[in-house]
């Protein structure tokens, strides 16, 4: 199932702390088609800046139980649909000074199907990359003279729900070349880097111990393709920088705020290495 | 550490009252019942309940259950605070006698699924749920 | 807990005369379970939908008791009978006293 040219050696303050044990439950060759007609990739052959760690890359949704992930199968089943339908209001709605909506200037959530799978993005104009809530405030502050939102809003998660919808089944392609790749190799310095009390890294879960148990929770590979995510735990939509928020938690460390300089790197980053997964979201998870 | 008599006497009622808990649960779960059944005898078979064996989240269990014939259905959680899910009641127009929905399930227990047959009997199905404790914000 | 919510309801759009069909239904609700405690430690009072009706043609198909334990964004799945063309009728009643409604037509072929 996957090859490891090296495993690190945890801490010992992280093993005692969490035990990896050998996996169970997930059908992890379950194949995902949704609607019964829209296939998506949830495996496929990790990017070539990979190719020291990984051979393949995996969805999420290959580490769910059964029926975790019977209920992405289905937009109706899938509650994370019901935010895509509040953003899609959201996106008719006039917000802000100008008397404008979002559909005064794009042409319908299709002609923004190319968005969720290339961000976060080198905005040339602002000199920075840019992840879609940024952009999204962009346009609520800059172009209608609206409130900016908070990160990980629950509106602007509605937002991404509905823009994820729009490129659904496309590929995750994140540039990383270019004036980008400084905030990449910054992202990608995090992703590596051991931090909190347990003295754990990314790469020790999501890397070195994907498909393994972390006491009673199926490890994936922490793709942040199927963003954003409807958790059964509590059952609304999660954006990916308030889960790297919960992540650097769990390590016992004190951590990176949304929006911070740092997220939006290990953003770039960690979406780079679901290049070629399927756009999947909103997606299922527990 | 000195035990002190009334110490001794605090600490056995607290254990006591701490074991007393679930049952208390359970015996919500026999008023509820009781109630639902008006204390008539419960039989088996009839009735299909399904579950999942291990939830990966208690919060969102998918639970179903089927009985045909039946005018009703109840469903239980034995171990939440107040035991109650939902009950069926199955309308002249119903497709079948079979419904699905998802519920929050506290910890690890017994769901009791139980049919009034359209003569009045009524039987019973229950199914453990074993709810997992995430390893990561879990 | 008025604002914000959304029914949700697939029915078939036809169905043969006497034939059983599958419906799904979801609202958007938070369905607090009157279990949960406030950062102040203050309980947060129970605030759920607690039942939820679909008729079709003005006679039965579902009548469900809903309690604290049905998981937020109620979802229902059930089989109804089509015995002729007509209206699907869903009810979603809530404990603060608002009532949310949805109707689907379905054919007969």
């Amino acid at each position: 199932m996957k090859t490891k040219m090296h495993r690190t050696v945890l801490g010992a303050a992280a093993l005692s702390a969490f035990a990896f044990a050998a996996p169970v439950l997930a059908d992890e060759d379950a194949e995902l088609i949704v609607n019964g007609d829209l296939s998506i990739v949830t495996k496929t052959a990790a990017p070539a800046h990979l190719s020291d760690s990984l051979d393949e890359i995996l969805s999420g949704w290959r580490f769910r139980n059964d029926d975790t992930q019977v209920m992405q199968m289905d937009d109706f089943d899938n509650p994370g649909m019901l935010g895509a339908d509040v953003g899609l209001d959201q996106f008719a709605a006039v917000m802000g000074s100008e008397g404008k909506s979002c559909a005064d200037c794009h042409d319908g959530p299709e002609s923004l199907s190319t968005v969720r799978a290339t961000y976060p993005k080198w905005n040339e104009a602002a000199g920075e990359v840019r992840t879609m809530q940024m952009q999204i405030n962009d346009c609520l502050t800059n172009q209608m003279g609206a409130e900016a939102e908070k990160y990980d809003s629950a509106k602007m998660l509605n937002f991404e729900a509905m823009l994820a919808v729009a490129a659904r089944g496309t590929p995750v392609n994140v540039a990383i070349d270019g004036p980008a790749q400084s905030v990449w190799e910054t992202g990608k310095e995090l992703y590596y880097t051991r931090f909190g009390q347990l003295e754990l890294s990314c790469a020790n879960c999501h890397e070195d111990n994907y498909g393994n148990m972390i006491r009673a929770d199926h490890l994936s590979q922490g793709q942040v393709n199927g963003f954003p995510t409807y958790r059964l735990k509590n059952a609304k939509l999660n954006g990916i920088q308030s889960r790297f928020k919960g992540c650097v938690r769990d390590t016992r460390a004190e951590t990176f705020n949304p929006g911070s300089p740092e997220f939006i790197a290990l953003e770039l980053y960690v979406a780079s290495r679901g290049n070629g997964l399927s756009v999947e979201g909103p997606s299922v998870r527990n | 550490m000195n035990l002190t008599r009334r110490d001794a006497l605090a600490l056995g009622l607290g254990a006591t009252a701490a074991s007393l808990l679930p049952l208390r649960a359970v015996a919500a779960a026999d008023d509820a019942i009781a109630v639902f059944t008006g204390g008539a005898k419960v039989g088996t078979g009839g009735i299909t309940l399904t579950a999942p064996e291990i939830a990966e989240n208690g919060n969102t269990v998918p639970v179903a259950v089927d009985a045909p014939g039946a005018t009703s259905i109840m469903v239980l959680a034995t171990g939440n605070p107040t035991p109650g899910v939902a009950t069926f009641n199955f309308g002249p127009l119903a497709g079948s006698q079979s419904a699905s929905t998802r519920m929050r399930l506290a910890g690890t227990q017994d769901v009791v699924a139980i049919a009034k047959l359209a003569d009045g009997s009524f039987v019973k199905a229950s199914s453990l749920v074993k709810v997992t404790i995430g390893g990561c914000g879990g | 807990m008025a604002s914000g919510v959304k029914p949700r309801v697939k029915v078939p759009k036809s169905a043969a005369a006497g034939g059983t069909i599958t419906i799904k239904t979801l609202i958007s609700h938070k369905m607090e379970s009157g279990q949960r405690k406030d950062s102040d430690g203050n309980v947060i009072p129970r605030s759920i939908i607690n039942r939820f009706t679909c008729d079709f043609n003005g006679q039965s198909v579902i009548d469900i008791k809903m309690e604290a334990a049905i998981s937020t964004n109620p979802y229902f799945e059930f089989d109804a009978m089509v015995p002729e063309a007509g209206e699907f009728k869903f009810t979603w009643y809530d404990d603060d006293g608002d009532i949310y409604e949805e109707t689907k037509d379905i054919a007969v072929a």
